[in-house]
């Protein structure tokens, strides 16, 4: 059952901003999306690297070859390590490992994007502000 | 940062004896300053390095991070990723419980240089600022004869120079040779190694000169790095087909951060060509793939992500446990975790083979 | 006793028709360019790919009295429909029109080649199919004779060597790749070099066996290159064949490939799945050689890596001594499989196959 930590001061993580959290002994990162707070658990799921010393970056699509559609810039952070591609919204990666795992977890393909989401998931915490403080549930 | 996170991890693992055999120091001109002479010096300060390609500073291909580092790398108190040894020491080798480390520098080396005075005279600074700067100051470090590979007479020279000297572990070369490894000019570096009792460790990169693909320059970094598979096949191919184990029986190549999956297939299409073309090169007195065997020994990082765990399996016991060691490639991005990249599967020998009782015996550590 | 190892009703997809020498194409060629070629004593256009008296060109029993092997359609007829009892076979034709510099001369030694394969081959044995060798030189003109050869329905493919100037993969070569989904025509790569750079990215080697093996290296190149350029994404409908690569060497390759494309994607963010899933849909390799020991349980094993049981063709690579007896599919394929590479794969590939030939 999911309790609630307050983990940070609001103010202490500004719009483009993180910060790297403990709670219930996971090391969680937490981002502030314009305003809108994700976590994610700092642990990418790839092989084990620190998600809170990536880069922020923004998620690159493309319809044909020679186009880059560079898009939602500082909504996806990448792994310090493989480089690995996070949706800090939804914790999945822009990368597909193989369609049999991917069926079991109900992989949905988006519209307009090609790319499959795969299962190399960071999972994801419910994130709240509460007078001021953020608080994230684990 | 991901020191503190770890931390819990790690204590789980620390009985696991660590030989890393891919550790890329970061060597700085300062460091080879002392043993460079006023014109060598002065030279590197107005000409500067060149490789074969067309930029003065950075790389033909950008890498997709700075430096082609891990962005957690950069110490905290400056500097380029693993240069500082005191931060080396916190995020890698005590973190991990690392019991000795094989260090590779990849630059400022010379080493493939346009130059080939300053690459020999780079070598010899390099050689001494490792055991100055990195040995000297922590004994789990190794250091590797770095050798201006493209004067195969000096590189000799610089290799019988160390020779006795048990800091240094091997006879370090890169991969992208202006000719296939295993022709002439290169002989005399085999030679004074196995003098020396030094296996040649070969790291993947370097400038040859030609195009990286046998069809012209590719366009991606992605490329270049899919094409160091492909230029170590080459390299194996010509080592083989040369006769230098022929020639010097106990010679050992390590094949580091070049990949090993192609391994197997590459031994497998040599045995078949050569069994119809033996006759074009008779100094071959056994099967391609049985030198591979005898002489070939590989890290781990990159490893390969195959679909099917068993296939990568299968492929290392082709190869061989005993001849697999593990290596990290520290401080780059595709660096390799020792705690998470080897395949689940193992077994407790298996892992202690490769995680340090390979290294220990090839590198004579103990 | 030699296994026999062949499926009735094969579509044998590599097989070698010989060009003794310049003078074979001289009835082929435009006025100017057979007075060119004799005034200026051109004789041979042989390549260095394929020495003419190495073991690896032909097996000794299947070489005429001058040496040279699969000489008339009659011989290769009665090795390949008579004793192995294919139904088709494919002829890529290897002379060395591909290493020619001059792009006018290139393109008329192309015409003259593809002209002498239809006259001296199809002709001759309405069970001959070809590919259309392209001159590479100069796109434009590739495309024109693609344009020109693909009226006549027995060429069912586009021939290019594995080693090129520049990577397949480049724009500017898209118009022959449209051309080629344009008409049906598979785009088949094989083995061999156009010499334009040395034959390994460590310059020139020593022996042949170094060139002949560094082909595998080179197929691997221009997979990466085809599909990191996006040459696959923009034409969808194109498949493209590697013929006598060796085969095994696939897996690791993709192993490798693949682990660097999750990390670099946005290098290349139009490659938006997996590499081995656009393999599997696009690219075919034909059998032979194919690289393991002579065991079955390794070949199941390789086979077993594919991870696909389209992915391959039959295929002799006739008159190159790449097994010995009948063994054109090596033992550890079962029954079915051969089956399926002999017939349903090259026909799910060549969809001119299906056609009438006239």
């Amino acid at each position: 059952m999911a309790k609630k930590h307050v983990v940070a001061a609001a103010s202490e993580i500004p719009p483009g901003g993180r910060k790297l959290v403990s709670a219930d002994g996971r090391a969680i990162v937490v981002f502030n999306l314009g305003g809108e707070f994700f976590a994610l658990s700092n642990r990418c799921p790839h092989r084990g690297g620190s998600l809170c010393e990536g880069n922020l970056t923004g998620l690159v699509l493309s319809d044909e070859p020679g186009q880059y559609n560079y898009i939602r810039r500082g909504e996806i952070i990448r792994c310090p390590w493989h480089s690995w591609e996070f949706d800090i919204r939804t914790g999945k990666s822009w990368c597909d490992p193989d369609k049999v795992k991917a069926r079991r977890f109900g992989v949905s393909v988006e519209k307009g994007a090609k790319l499959i989401e795969g299962p190399y998931v960071a999972e994801t915490f419910r994130v709240s502000v509460e007078n001021d403080y953020v608080v994230v549930e684990a | 940062m991901n020191i503190e996170v770890r931390a819990r991890e790690r204590g789980q693992n620390t009985k696991l004896d660590i030989v890393d055999c891919d550790f890329h120091p970061k060597l700085t001109v300062e460091q080879m300053r002392p043993f460079l002479s006023n014109q060598w010096w002065n030279y590197i300060q107005t000409y500067g390095n060149r490789s074969r390609h067309g930029y003065a500073k950075g790389y033909a291909y950008p890498k997709m991070t700075p430096q082609a580092a891990r962005r957690d790398a950069w110490p905290p108190g400056g500097g380029l990723p693993a240069s500082d040894l005191d931060f080396v020491r916190q995020q890698h080798l005590d973190f991990y419980g690392i019991s000795a480390a094989i260090m590779n520098p990849l630059s400022p080396t010379g080493q493939g240089d346009m130059n080939v005075e300053l690459s020999v005279a780079m070598a010899s600074a390099a050689n001494d600022a490792q055991l100055e700067c990195w040995t000297r100051r922590d004994p789990r470090l190794k250091s590797s004869v770095v050798v201006p590979y493209e004067d195969g007479v000096a590189s000799a020279a610089e290799v019988r120079k160390r020779a006795g000297n048990k800091d240094f572990a091997q006879v370090f070369m890169l991969s992208r040779t202006g000719e296939a490894a295993g022709r002439k000019r290169y002989w005399p570096i085999y030679e004074a190694a196995v003098e020396a009792g030094l296996p040649v460790g070969i790291h993947a990169f370097g400038y040859s000169g030609w195009p990286m693909t046998s069809s012209g320059y590719p366009s991606f970094y992605i490329e270049e790095m899919t094409e160091h598979a492909t230029s170590a096949q080459v390299m194996v191919t010509s080592m083989i087909m040369e006769g230098i184990f022929e020639r010097w029986p106990d010679l050992k190549i390590v094949l580091i951060e070049c990949g090993f999956g192609w391994l197997p297939a590459l031994g497998w299409r040599l045995d078949k060509q050569w069994k119809r073309l033996k006759d074009e090169v008779p100094h071959l007195k056994m099967a391609p793939s049985e030198y591979i065997k005898k002489h070939f020994w590989v890290t781990t990082q990159p490893m390969e992500e195959t679909e099917n765990p068993d296939h990568l399996l299968e492929v290392m016991n082709w190869i061989g446990m005993d001849r697999i060691m593990f290596s990290s490639d520290y401080p780059h991005w595709d660096f390799d975790d020792p705690f998470v990249s080897l395949p689940p599967s193992l077994t407790d020998e298996q892992r202690r083979k490769i995680y340090s009782g390979n290294a220990r015996a090839l590198y004579r550590l103990d | 006793m030699t296994d026999v190892l062949t499926e009735v009703g094969a579509i044998d997809c590599d097989v070698h028709p010989s060009v003794p020498d310049v003078a074979a194409l001289l009835p082929h060629l435009e006025t100017f360019w057979r007075d060119s070629a004799v005034e200026r004593g051109l004789n041979s256009l042989d390549s260095n790919s394929y020495p003419l008296k190495s073991p690896l060109t032909s097996r000794p029993e299947w070489r005429n009295k001058s040496g040279l092997p699969a000489a008339t359609a009659k011989e290769v007829g009665d090795q390949v429909f008579g004793r192995w009892q294919s139904g088709f076979a494919i002829l890529n034709c290897l002379y060395g029109v591909q290493l020619l510099f001059s792009e006018d001369m290139a393109a008329a030694f192309c015409r003259a080649l593809n002209d002498y394969i239809a006259k001296e081959w199809l002709d001759r044995d309405p069970r001959m199919r070809a590919s259309v060798v392209i001159p590479m030189q100069n796109v434009e003109y590739a495309v024109d004779e693609i344009e020109r050869c693909a009226r006549d329905k027995r060429f069912v493919q586009v021939l290019v060597l594995a080693m090129q100037e520049v990577p397949l993969g480049r724009r500017h070569f898209w118009p022959i790749y449209a051309a080629c989904e344009r008409h049906g025509l598979p785009l088949g790569i094989h083995a061999g070099s156009a010499y334009r750079n040395p034959v390994t990215s460590l310059g020139w080697p020593t022996w042949y066996i170094e060139d002949y093996a560094a082909q595998a290296q080179g197929f691997q190149s221009q997979l990466a290159s085809l599909i990191t350029e996006g040459a696959v994404a923009k034409h969808p409908g194109l498949k493209i064949v590697l013929i006598e690569s060796g085969v095994t060497w696939l897996p690791g390759f993709l192993w490798r490939f693949g682990k660097f494309w999750r990390g670099l994607r946005t290098e290349v963010p139009w490659v938006d799945r997996p590499p081995w899933e656009i393999i599997r849909d696009h690219f075919r390799l034909t059998i032979q050689p194919f690289d393991a020991p002579d065991s079955p349980e390794a070949v199941e094993r390789a086979i077993e890596h594919l991870r696909s049981d389209d992915i391959l063709l039959y295929a002799s690579d006739y008159p190159h001594w790449q097994f010995d007896g009948d063994a054109v599919v090596p033992a550890g394929f079962s029954p079915a499989l051969r089956r399926k590479i002999a017939i349903d794969n090259p026909l799910a590939t060549y969809p001119r196959l299906k056609e009438d030939a006239r």
